[in-house]
């Protein structure tokens, strides 16, 4: 069974909270005590029918005020596939949860109110799932009931954020009308709508073809802990731990550790009594070299005519998450894969309006929620690949200093 | 070089972010320990320790807080296991807490130590100045859990604020916290009950022997079967019965109901809980408090 990590946009208008209830409740991940509590609690409040909304609605404080204010993980699986989905809410507010839920995201399901059509929310959707690199999205045309499933009103919509979306960098794109309150093509085929020969959501969620995703080219093992046994039994042994963050590792491949830039074998890979042939994204291994190298948390492995850039000056797309704006020239712990320096912004070159999605010069600072083109100088050099080739060797978190908040995410663009 | 060949199922992927998570926490903190209950779900962290670290020792102890209700077979089995790991336990006994004053038993009409276990915990991180905390709790358990993060901090009173929580993004978790402040762990956060279960038959580990169905004395209380012991025995007038039962959790013996099952074998269990109809919280008598229980006692800096 493969997992496949969803996001979810969209406002409690839309009826995200409805479809994702409608997809674990069809799925049958809802269990009898707690869509018992929901019933209870849904006729307390005069409803007429269950709201499935309330499955997903976790805290207190989202219950009595009825949104969705952090990023939520649920999960259901059908005999095909795990899903996970990270829930986030849609507001212009929320921007950085949404952001936090792309991060680890292979597709983004975008909702649209078909009596509403493409919204200037819609297009900060697809332009953040763009730019967090989400490789496929599934844009639900919702509510095709209130519209009396008319076909025409789906084309329209679907031209529309064509329209757009050839501006942004993802290429598959998928779109499906919808009721997600009556389950009109959520999990079973809509009887209202003969016009839609597609699949369903759940069908297309269970077949999307998610295993060319993964970069298995460039190799890259960033080094997250070295294994030292202090025993008579093991006294020669160093293995070094971490997760694959691209390429395929076997033994007796040759490899460069940076920054020392000294080459060596592979011994072996394992995991502790797993002796393995191959390693690839995401397994977490440890592996043993020929060479007695001086290798550290921080370093990586990588191929020798194949390594990613050693800099101490960054290009990157910066989305601020702090109440605290940014400030050029101040000092600021950056993290990259297992390494951590510190870091100053040099530079704003621009920052993006994610209303109108247009460049806009002079900025000085980035508030919350706000993103920009960013130039960055770290204390040490980070081993980084442009973001669109690997996530995990083309992000980093920005940490403030004083708070120790995570403050900042950042993409690493060429140069 | 096809890129099917390299495909990894969903156990694998969790498995892999698990020790990527706990290689993390052995890197960025000085004092981490390992919160083991004795539940299959602690079970599995260790395990998945084995991996990331061996063949080196942990580089952290196990911490039991022991209510002093436990099932004798979890206590039996927990000693067992650390004996065979050659690793560190703590025990932090919420007796001795209760004694010294710490913590106050629940005057409840039924006897709970759940709340006595909070006053216990804060005191043994103080005591031994543990910086991270690893927990076996996943996000599919509770409404609360679904929002919090797999790095979650907690102030110097050990108080969770789930509307203040770090942003949490690819892979990369911020460890970084002042003295007095600690960060829970919860490696397993997006496994689900039947991950765990599933994971536990691939691997063929072990666990305490209640989990699987065996004659037991219970009472029904609350709609639900609650196992007699001397902690608490069966109340004047209401009969206690023999029924072949099994725990689909593990905590106190007066606080986790037992669930009519013929589950024998692990496939067994995995078979019953992929078909299961109540969730697993559903037989823990703490959590039917009230809607926000779950939420409420994080705050004070629950598990």
């Amino acid at each position: 069974m493969s997992l496949l990590r969803l996001l979810t946009c969209g406002s409690v208008d839309d009826g995200k909270s409805t479809l994702i209830g409608r997809l674990l409740h069809d799925s049958k991940a809802i269990f009898e005590d707690q869509l018992e509590s929901i019933t209870q609690t849904s006729k307390a409040r005069g409803h007429e029918r269950v709201d499935l909304a309330l499955l997903t609605d976790g805290l207190r404080a989202e219950r009595e005020q009825g949104i969705t204010i952090d990023v939520a993980y649920r999960y259901f699986a059908t005999p095909k596939r795990k899903f996970v989905i990270a829930d986030t809410p849609g507001h212009v507010q929320y921007t950085r949860n949404m952001v936090t839920g792309a991060s680890t995201a292979s597709l983004a399901l975008i909702l649209i109110d078909a009596r509403h059509g493409v919204v200037e929310q819609t297009r900060r959707h697809a332009f953040i799932a763009s730019l967090l690199r989400i490789p496929h999205i599934c844009v639900c045309v919702n509510k095709m009931d209130l519209v009396d499933y008319d076909v025409n009103v789906f084309n329209r919509i679907q031209s529309d954020f064509e329209k757009f979306a050839a501006r942004l960098e993802t290429t598959d794109i998928t779109f499906i009308p919808i009721s997600a309150i009556n389950g009109d093509n959520v999990v079973t085929r809509s009887k209202h709508m003969d016009w839609y020969t597609g699949a369903t959501l759940m069908h297309h969620l269970e077949h999307v073809h998610i295993a060319s995703d993964r970069d298995l080219i460039n190799r890259r093992f960033p080094v997250q802990w070295v294994i030292r046994p202090q025993s008579a039994q093991h006294a020669d042994y160093r293995g070094y731990g971490g997760q694959v963050a691209s390429g395929v590792f076997r033994p007796g491949d040759e490899v460069v550790a940076l920054p020392s830039g000294l080459t060596t074998r592979i011994k072996d890979i394992h995991l502790h009594d797993q002796v393995l042939e191959s390693a690839f994204p995401p397994m977490s291994v440890a592996i043993t070299l020929e060479d007695d190298l001086d290798i550290s948390r921080g370093d990586m492995l990588a191929s020798p005519d194949n390594k990613p850039d050693a800099t101490q000056d960054i290009e990157a797309m910066l989305v601020w998450m702090a109440p605290e704006p940014m400030q050029l020239k101040k000092k600021y712990f950056i993290r990259h894969t297992t390494r951590e320096a510190r870091c100053i912004v040099n530079e704003l070159k621009y920052q993006i309006d994610v209303q109108t999605l247009s460049r806009e010069p002079g900025a000085t600072q980035l508030g919350l929620n706000e993103i920009g083109r960013v130039s960055l100088r770290t204390t040490a050099p980070l081993f980084v690949d442009p973001y669109r080739q690997c996530r995990e060797t083309g992000s980093f978190i920005v940490v403030d200093e004083a708070t120790n908040n995570t403050v900042g995410a950042g993409m690493i663009i060429d140069r | 070089m096809a890129a099917r060949d390299y495909i990894l199922n969903h156990l694998a992927i969790l498995e892999a972010e698990a020790i990527h998570i706990m290689r993390e926490v052995a890197a960025q903190f000085e004092k981490p320990a390992l919160l083991f209950s004795g539940g299959k779900d602690s079970i599995v962290m260790v395990r998945l320790a084995e991996k990331a670290f061996r063949p080196a020792k942990f580089p952290f102890p196990l911490v039991h807080v022991d209510t002093g209700h436990n099932f004798p077979e979890t206590i039996a089995f927990r000693d067992r296991l650390v004996e065979r790991l050659g690793e560190r336990l703590i025990v932090a006994s919420v007796e001795d807490a209760i004694a010294a004053g710490i913590a106050r038993d629940d005057p409840g009409p039924t006897p709970s130590r759940n709340r006595a276990q909070i006053p216990t915990l804060l005191h043994a991180i103080e005591t031994h100045k543990f910086d991270a905390l690893f927990g076996g709790a996943r996000r599919d358990e509770e409404r609360a859990r679904a929002k919090e993060r797999i790095f979650s901090f907690r102030d110097e009173f050990g108080q969770w604020d789930p509307k203040n929580q770090r942003p949490e993004l690819w892979n990369i978790y911020n460890g970084r916290i002042r003295p007095g402040e600690h960060i829970r762990v919860f490696p397993l956060s997006n496994w689900t009950e039947l991950d765990v279960w599933q994971y536990i038959a691939l691997e063929g580990i072990e666990i305490p022997s209640i989990y699987y169905s065996h004659e037991r004395e219970v009472v029904m209380r609350d709609g639900q079967w609650m196992p007699t012991s001397s902690f608490m025995p069966a109340k004047e007038g209401v009969a206690a019965a023999k029924r072949i039962v099994r725990f689909r959790t593990v905590g106190d013996m007066t606080c986790t109901a037992a669930v009519e099952s013929p589950a024998t074998t692990v496939e067994d269990i995995v078979a019953e809980v992929a078909a299961a109809r109540a969730s697993e919280r559903g037989a823990r008598m703490d959590d039917r408090t009230s809607d926000a229980a779950m939420e409420d006692r994080k705050k004070e800096g629950y598990f």
